[in-house]
């Protein structure tokens, strides 16, 4: 089952075309690595996707079991966020702000839920802690908690990885690995073609219109992948 | 000791010092509110600009000779509120710098028609009293108190019903809008508010001090306090706190209104700020 197909769609903002013929669907359970270079439309998909931006034409469809609000993203951290004072509990709890509706307050269930998620990532501990004290990877399993408790099927994550060191760099594809076999189809964004090669299922390169989509096991043996994929993969 | 009391006793006497009390301490709370959203979403100086689009308006409504100024004041500043924080987002004109150019831009118009079509003999005096608010809180009609009471509860409780949504959208825009949280709804919701709390405040402490009683509080409570509940609620308390004690210092002492309770905020933002260097 294809939770989202996306059928010969043109992305763009302010009248200008950033990738165009694009098609390719996110089964359920899928782990996608959409790949390319900086400004190849990446970040402009996954802000259509998240309802962000329209598409210019084309097609996205969302599988009926899958509300387009049921989306958990990860998206780039922006300078507001690096010193904001709210606790660790708080951020995640707001992941669940898309279950309340016009009801103005979190009800027993959603609190329960966001601790579940602090518990999946092992941030409990923290719960108190103030998210701008926090070390970069810390921060990113706070934000990934609260995509969790946005959704329980799909993950889409924007460089979940960036400013990373390795050895947290490693624990996070571990994370993000444990969360996929648990069940949660991932789409993610990523400059780190070793990695997605490493992690993923499917891979999508983009450079302003689809370079591959397919198997990972077949993207390593194409023209596209033989020259990014690093050699000894 | 006890003659201090008794002078204050004394000035709560008279209905205009109570009106003044009551305004005051609303006006505080509710900037402080909004404060918190207005310094995390990178909007320090929006009290400013606002005050200075309301000031241009004022001076248009005062030209025009309209008795009731508000009703060209209030439209004008929901409208420029809502250009700046709802849709500058994504305009081509950055945040600050809009801001910036219509907080110039009305002060400059609005003193011209003031000076070109002057209607009063005391021009520079009339200036100052907007800019400054120097004595229009203690001059406040009745029916003046009972509308900032209905703005005052307008604001506390939008803050109440959609503190969890205000508080995604000021962490972040983008998840909230993944998520269906419409946050364009609730930056259009904040603007308005502040445009309210800004026409208000124009009262106590006149336009250019706007932007401190939204910001010092704020920051205050950023210095000490680790969560958004906290800090909310700290710099609530803060402000209506220097509101209450400059207020009476500037009745007593006979110092300008605004100014004092300014300086009283500067003054817990210096403790706080110690505070927090201490706690580390």
């Amino acid at each position: 089952m294809n939770l989202i197909t996306v059928k010969d769609v043109s992305l763009g903002y302010e009248g200008r075309t950033v990738v165009e013929g694009l098609s390719f669907a996110v089964e359920q359970g899928d782990y996608l690595c959409i790949v390319g270079e900086n400004g190849s439309g990446k970040s402009t998909l996954m802000k259509t996707l998240t309802g962000l931006r329209k598409p210019i034409s084309g097609e996205i469809v969302f599988d009926p079991s899958l509300r387009p609000t049921e989306i958990g993203c990860l998206p780039q951290q922006t300078p507001v966020q690096r010193d904001f004072p709210a606790s660790v509990r708080e951020i995640v709890q707001s992941g669940c702000l898309n279950r309340c509706g016009l009801r103005p307050f979190y009800n027993k269930e959603e609190k329960a839920l966001a601790e579940a998620s602090m518990e999946k990532l092992g941030i409990s501990s923290m719960a108190k802690r103030c998210y701008r004290e926090l070390s970069g990877g810390q921060q990113q399993r706070v934000l990934l908690a609260r995509a969790l408790c946005a959704t329980r099927k799909l993950l889409l994550l924007d460089e979940p990885t960036a400013g990373l060191d390795p050895v947290v760099t490693a624990e996070m594809y571990g994370l993000i690995a444990k969360l996929n076999r648990d069940g949660v189809a991932i789409m993610m964004i990523s400059h780190d073609v070793a990695a997605a090669v490493k992690y993923s299922k499917h891979i999508l390169h983009l450079s302003h219109r689809p370079l591959f989509f397919g198997t990972t096991a077949d993207y390593k043996t194409s023209e596209v992948g033989q020259i990014y994929v690093p050699h000894g993969e | 000791m006890a003659e201090f009391f008794n002078t204050i006793a004394q000035y709560f006497s008279y209905p205009f010092v109570r009106y003044a009390f009551i305004v005051g301490i609303l006006v505080a709370l509710c900037s402080s509110l909004l404060g918190v959203t207005l310094v995390l979403k990178r909007f320090s100086f929006i009290g400013d600009g606002l005050a200075h689009a309301a000031f241009g308006a004022l001076a248009v409504a005062t030209v025009l000779g309209v008795n009731q100024t508000m009703l060209l004041v209030l439209p004008f500043t929901v409208a420029c509120a809502i250009l700046l924080l709802g849709l500058g987002q994504n305009s081509k004109i950055k945040g600050d710098a809009a801001v910036a150019m219509i907080s110039v831009g009305a002060l400059a118009m609005g003193y011209l028609i003031m000076n070109v079509f002057s209607t009063g003999s005391n021009l520079s005096g009339d200036v100052c009293t907007t800019l400054f608010g120097s004595t229009s809180i203690l001059t406040l009609s009745r029916v003046e108190v009972w509308l900032s009471v209905a703005m005052s509860i307008v604001v506390i409780v939008v803050f109440l019903l959609f503190y969890n949504k205000i508080f995604a959208v000021t962490f972040d825009e983008s998840f909230a809008t993944a998520t269906g949280t419409r946050a364009k709804l609730y930056n259009m919701l904040i603007a308005v508010v502040t445009a309210l709390v800004i026409v208000l405040a124009m009262n106590l402490v006149g336009s250019l001090l706007i932007s401190a009683l939204i910001i010092f509080p704020a920051l205050s409570a950023m210095r000490v306090f680790k969560s958004f509940k906290s800090v909310v609620v700290c710099s609530t308390i803060v402000s209506v706190c220097c509101a209450a004690l400059g207020l009476l210092f500037a009745i007593v002492f006979g110092t300008p209104v605004g100014s004092t309770i300014v300086a009283a905020d500067i003054l817990a933002f210096a403790i706080f700020w110690v505070i927090g260097r201490i706690r580390g």
